[in-house]
């Protein structure tokens, strides 16, 4: 394997451990691994993510729907205001610069590891 | 469930795909707890259901993404699909240790890429 293809499978283990024990995308693994070990530009390494966080997120939720943990009401109740979101989200980044798209994730990622340790 | 878990639903549903959009997560950050408060599901069904708004958001902000210009698919197709390797080991580190310890770690990993992205935001010139 070249080492850029073991770099991308690092981060894919990574973003796969953490989606799996907290439910969520892994995209505070990818996004800042993309940029730092791969030179990704910022706006660049969170299309990427979500591309990647597609994949994951689908087959994670499989596996828990087979347990039968999936309220699928609940997730369009949240959801559908959140493709909302996505959308206004996705045309703003393209309006900023590339470091208040780093700030922003370096201030997320801040709150995300409080959210952690307490 | 009343009126205003439904309006605090929808806020913090919308809210989370805003950041899903501007920094490239799920959004499961802000899903995971707005399940929990606003649509009475336990931790375990919130991060379940959670999963499956995340599919939903990841999907269409990378559809308009790769609108922008924004997606290196095959790189993003690869991190997704070598994924599973990591829910195993996630999975099998989270049997062989305390959850408490991966919390913590997880923590200490996320505050160092904070400051490595702040030293990025923060650098001289304009990128």
């Amino acid at each position: 394997m070249s080492p850029r293809l073991v770099r991308l499978a690092v981060i894919a283990t990574g973003a796969g451990a953490f989606s799996g024990l907290f439910g969520v995308g892994g995209g505070t693994i990818i996004v800042p691994l993309l940029i730092l070990w791969l030179g990704y530009e910022e706006r660049e390494a969170t299309g990427t993510s979500l591309a990647a966080i597609v994949i994951i997120a689908a087959m994670a939720a499989a596996a828990q729907g087979l347990y039968g943990n999936v309220d699928v009401a609940k997730a369009a109740l949240i959801g559908v205001p959140a493709v909302g979101g996505v959308v206004a989200g996705t045309a703003l980044q393209q309006r900023v610069s590339t470091r208040v798209v780093s700030g922003a994730f370096a201030v997320l990622l801040v709150v995300s590891a409080i959210l952690l340790i307490f | 469930m009343g009126g205003g878990d439904l309006a605090g639903a929808i806020a913090i549903g919308f809210a989370a795909g805003i950041v899903s959009g501007m920094v490239g997560v799920g959004g499961g950050v802000l899903f995971v707890p707005g399940l929990v408060l606003f649509l009475d599901q336990s931790q375990l069904r919130a991060e379940s259901t959670s999963l499956l708004a995340i599919v939903i958001v990841a999907f269409v902000g990378a559809w308009r993404q790769r609108g922008y210009g924004n997606v290196r698919v095959r790189d993003g197709i690869i991190v997704g699909l070598l994924s599973p390797l990591g829910v195993a080991a996630g999975t099998g580190l989270a049997n062989a240790v305390s959850e408490r310890v991966l919390e913590l770690s997880f923590a200490a990993v996320q505050l160092y890429f904070a400051w490595q992205l702040a030293r990025r935001a923060l650098r001289p010139s304009e990128g």
